[in-house]
């Protein structure tokens, strides 16, 4: 597997609107993009947006909307809940499952994950309906044919529908499958990520929330899998102290694992959103990070040089390319945002950077919003005056 | 009061060896007292920091009549006219011949309510009163200056005319040599008081706004707050526009080769008067002159910052730098619309960002007052620093010329060796002997000490006064400290290490105020004064002990400009955000450091200024 950059048409050139739609005719979205009649089984990305949540998921959902608003994200498309319920349907989960699942304790973790297996093996034993599996392999190939690859390597994920999954936020809690290759292992991945509807926790959560465990439903996301030079995330505001004038960008060599789930103190960028320009670095030392391993075809874990770990991890032009992405996508959704981005390991001319996610941000966003300002009164003099007393801090 | 020990105590600042004695160059209450005990305590509780904005260089007994007449003009407007609240006036001591400056606090919380009183209604007064209290405030200039330019020093006749008997006058020109005197005197302390008349209002609304800014956006650079009330007009920069004009209209009459013949203005003049054309130009120069070239050459605030009038060669060379630029196809003009419409769209960013209503509301007015303040901060420097002062040197000259004449001096120029009052008594020794018709005793007394005084400037100006004495307090109030000296623990703590590092010979970064935004690349320029600019070339950073408006020709070549002294509301950041260049000042020394033709990376975002090579 070569660089994705070095791929012809990889992403981020606008959205990409596929040349076969199989059913019905397209609708106008509400943000003038075009929609798929919510019976799709599979759809592109493109063509979902912040609506489509009951349809794609969250995570497909706002893959879709960051496209449409023209935001550089890596292809790929959905199978949708329709997608879901046909396959539901041909295995036959409404008849088998209900015996397993009744009478089940929420507490009972032996029997919730005997359970769990019973139906999962079930799931992954499934062959797939025909037009559904006609339609992934189309969507598949035509995805191949666009990164100019026999087989292009993906990302399976599960999107959830909100409340269906326990910790359904977008948060990337659910099944991730890294490096997928051809029609047969992607199926096989993508029955993964509907049999983890049934994983012991899933049935549990259901079971103490009152949801039918047969109405559940997920999406399924199939993405170009990129490699990255570097990666992490980003805030549209300073999440230290809520400065929304600034953006923050963590950041590592390599994969954004090392970012997200906090094993590397990472690089951290202040970036004023005003002027877009870079206020403050802080490059402390990274001792891990993970990329690709082309032998094993995986994502790997590995040890930083020294060098090359307490050198910063993107240049300046990426620092200020991303940050004007975040005020971009902030300016779309209103409000500032929580971003996960990477930058792929092409030629250091033509390193190209793309979002992975973005959310809204959720902890200073939802503070008490009340005024700051040192003067209760309502003219410039008491301000001042107010100012006056508080005076400046010199410690 | 916190008492971190950054800095050392008053009293423990030694004397340089073959200076004892100095402290009589300066009025007595000038000097750190450790006579009296009540006093030493006193001095010793106070954080006083080196006033190096107006003076990088040890102060001429002389000098000392600007440093006497602000003591006044600002503490009176804080503590006795306006009441502000928090903040009486600012205290001042000298060392070593180098001025030192300590706010005083107003301590007890019910005085401070008191004042707010006070203040709410002085204050609130000349807010709301603004335009036509400057109005009044610029006429009052006007007739100042006008006064002073009218004020004869006469000379001492070896008898009185006729007329003092014809027409009953009653007064002889010695007494009228002394009233001169303290006319002159007068009418600087009277413009002095004048200066002050709006500057602490006009801060105190700047540094609220600076505050509020600071109290939404934590991270906001202090110059993106300046950018917001960048963009407004002011005659400051009106003597810069006349020689952009003396530029284009040379190079419409082609004089260009005339007027770059020679460096010395009496021989392009002379080589103008030739042709029609030149004295067509030299016509207009005239006019630009009065009142646009009473440009002081260095900040107005020492004797030796000639003005443009002074020394026509100064604006001359600008002339030229600006005729250069033209030929050469380049802009000269101010970017003055895209600076506006920078200034407006990055307030409008802020503004969309603020999250509460009220804090919005505070933010439209703080900013409303700011900006209505702006032109007057600007402005004053033209009518006192510039106009009036340079006026007054030369009226001091003539007074010079006088005491050079009776040989109580040797030259004109030693005249700033004695102080203001040193000066009336040796006019009194002068004229009661020019009366009485005996020799007067300042010849046997003032060339000697004179001598000493000048050995003992020479040792002020080897010594590097620390930045600051005694104990930093954990709150400043008053809103001049704030500002112009920009004092911040952060501030004073960079000057610390740059003099340790300066001590290991090892510098590779310099850090003062994010003046104005942008990162600039290139080869440094050490000018000292403004004569040196004209080495500037084109794509060079600047490096200066600081600026002012006589130095506005070399903002057309820089990238970016380093200065030692100043604040975000100084002339050099002004300039700066006002051509869209990146500045970095108040860095305490880069002069001492940066060597011409250093590479310098220079991030006016951030203050950093970092020795490439």
């Amino acid at each position: 597997m070569t660089c994705s950059g070095k791929e012809s048409g990889a992403w981020g050139e606008g959205p990409q609107v596929p040349v076969r739609t199989t059913r019905g005719a397209p609708a106008n979205g509400p943000w003038g993009f075009t929609m798929k009649r919510s019976d799709a089984l599979v759809c592109w990305f493109q063509e979902c947006g912040r609506n489509s949540v009951q349809q794609v998921g969250g995570k497909n959902a706002s893959l879709g909307e960051l496209i449409n608003a023209e935001v550089p994200v890596p292809p790929g498309f959905a199978v949708t809940t329709a997608g879901w319920r046909s396959f539901f349907a041909a295995a036959g989960i409404a008849e088998t499952a209900p015996a397993v699942l009744a009478k089940l304790d929420a507490n009972d973790m032996d029997a919730l994950e005997q359970a769990g297996r019973t139906i999962r093996a079930g799931i992954e034993a499934t062959a797939f309906p025909t037009e559904l599996r006609d339609e992934i392999h189309a969507y598949y190939q035509q995805l191949s044919d666009r990164c100019g690859s026999p087989a292009v390597p993906v990302a399976v994920r599960s999107s959830a529908t909100a409340e269906d999954l326990p910790g359904a936020s977008f948060a990337g809690q659910q099944d991730t499958y890294l490096w997928i290759e051809g029609t047969d292992a992607l199926l096989t991945h993508i029955a993964r990520c509907f049999a983890s509807l049934f994983t012991a926790r899933a049935i549990a959560y259901r079971i103490r929330m009152g949801f039918d465990h047969l109405r559940v439903s997920l999406s399924v996301g199939v993405q170009k899998m990129a490699n990255a030079a570097a990666a992490g995330v980003m805030f549209t505001l300073n999440p230290s102290n809520g400065d929304r004038s600034s953006i923050v960008i963590n950041s590592n060599f390599g994969f954004g694992e090392s970012v997200v789930s906090g094993e590397v103190t990472p690089d951290e960028f202040l970036v004023n959103k005003i002027s877009l320009e870079l206020l403050r670095r802080t490059v402390p030392r990274k001792a891990i990070y993970y990329a690709f391993d082309p032998e094993r075809r995986a994502c790997v874990r590995s040890e930083l040089p020294v060098e090359r770990g307490t050198a910063a991890s993107l240049l300046d032009a990426d620092i200020l390319e991303l940050a004007r992405m975040g005020k971009r996508i902030e300016s779309h959704y209103g409000c500032p945002m929580d971003i996960e981005w990477a930058i792929d390991c092409g030629a250091a001319s033509d390193r190209k950077i793309f979002i992975l996610q973005a959310r809204p941000e959720t902890v200073w966003s939802n503070r008490d919003t009340s005024g700051v300002a040192a003067g209760k009164g309502k003219s410039a003099l008491e301000h001042i005056m107010a100012s006056m007393l508080a005076g400046k801090r010199l410690s | 009061m916190a008492s971190k020990k950054l800095f050392p105590s008053p009293h423990e600042i030694d004397t340089i060896p073959g200076t004892e004695g100095w402290q009589r160059m300066y009025p007595y209450h000038y000097t750190f007292s450790t006579t009296y005990p009540e006093r030493t305590e006193y001095e010793e509780g106070m954080f006083w920091f080196y006033d190096g904005l107006h003076y990088p260089e040890p102060v001429y007994p002389f000098d000392l009549i600007w440093d006497e007449a602000w003591y006044l003009a600002l503490s009176q407007y804080n503590t006795r006219i306006f009441s502000v609240p928090p903040a009486y006036g600012i205290d001042h001591r000298i060392v070593n011949g180098y001025a030192y400056i300590a706010p005083v606090a107003v301590k007890d919380p019910r005085e401070v309510e008191a004042r707010a009183a006070q203040f709410r209604e002085r204050a609130g007064y000349y807010y709301d009163n603004w335009e036509p209290l400057v109005a009044k405030w610029e006429q009052k200039l006007k007739d100042t200056i006008a006064r002073l330019e009218q004020l004869e020093i006469p000379r001492l006749p070896e008898m009185e005319d006729r007329s003092v008997v014809t027409e009953g006058v009653g007064e002889s020109k010695g007494y009228r040599l002394l009233k001169a005197y303290d006319d002159l005197i007068n009418l600087g302390i009277l413009c002095w008081q004048y200066h002050f008349e709006f500057l602490n209002l006009a801060y105190a609304a700047y540094v609220s706004f600076l505050d509020l800014c600071q109290r939404v956006f934590p991270d906001v650079p202090s110059q993106s707050v300046t950018q917001m009330i960048s963009g407004i007009d002011v005659i400051m920069y009106q003597p810069d526009e006349e020689l952009k004009n003396l530029a284009r209209s040379a190079v419409e009459l082609a004089l260009e080769k005339v007027l770059s013949s020679s460096g010395s203005f009496a021989e392009v003049e002379a080589a103008l008067l030739k042709s029609a054309a030149g004295r067509k130009w030299l016509a207009e120069l005239e006019r630009a002159r009065y009142p646009w070239f009473h440009i002081s050459t260095g900040t107005g605030w020492y004797h030796h910052d000639r003005s443009w009038n002074d020394n026509l060669d100064v604006p001359l060379a600008s002339i030229c730098m600006y005729v250069g630029k033209i030929k050469l196809g380049q802009s000269i003009e101010r970017p003055l619309a895209e600076v506006r419409k920078q200034r407006d769209r990055v307030t409008a960013e802020y503004r969309a960002l603020i999250g509460s209503a009220e804090d919005r509301a505070a933010f439209d007015q703080l900013l409303e007052t700011a900006r209505k303040v702006f032109s007057y901060v600007e402005n004053h420097l033209f009518y006192v620093e510039h106009w009036f002062h340079s006026l007054f040197w030369n009226k001091v000259r003539e007074v010079g010329a006088i005491l050079k004449e009776y040989g109580f001096i040797g030259d004109i120029e030693e005249v700033w060796y004695l102080r203001r009052a040193e000066i009336k008594e040796a006019l009194w020794d002068l004229v009661c002997a020019w009366a009485t018709g005996i020799k007067p005793c300042g010849p046997l007394v003032w060339p000697k000490e004179i001598a000493w005084r000048k050995e003992v400037m020479r040792k002020f100006h080897e010594w590097r006064p620390p930045p600051a004495l005694g104990r930093v307090p954990e709150v400043i109030q008053e809103p001049f400290t704030m500002v112009l000296w920009g004092v911040t623990n952060a501030s004073f703590n960079s000057w610390a290490k740059l003099r340790e590092a300066q001590a290991a010979g090892d510098v590779r970064e310099i850090v003062g105020f994010a003046a104005s935004p942008g990162m600039a690349e290139g080869p440094a320029r050490v000018c000292r004064s403004v004569e040196e600019i004209r080495h500037l070339q084109d794509g060079e950073i600047l490096v200066a002990p600081t600026t002012s408006p006589s130095w506005a020709p070399a903002f057309v070549k820089i990238k970016a400009c380093v200065t030692d002294v100043g604040g975000v509301m100084c002339h050099a950041a002004i300039v700066c955000r006002e051509y869209g260049m990146p500045a970095v000042v108040g860095t305490g020394g880069a002069t001492a450091i940066v060597k011409t033709g250093m590479t310098l990376r220079v991030n006016g975002s951030t203050g950093e200024v970092t020795i490439a090579q």
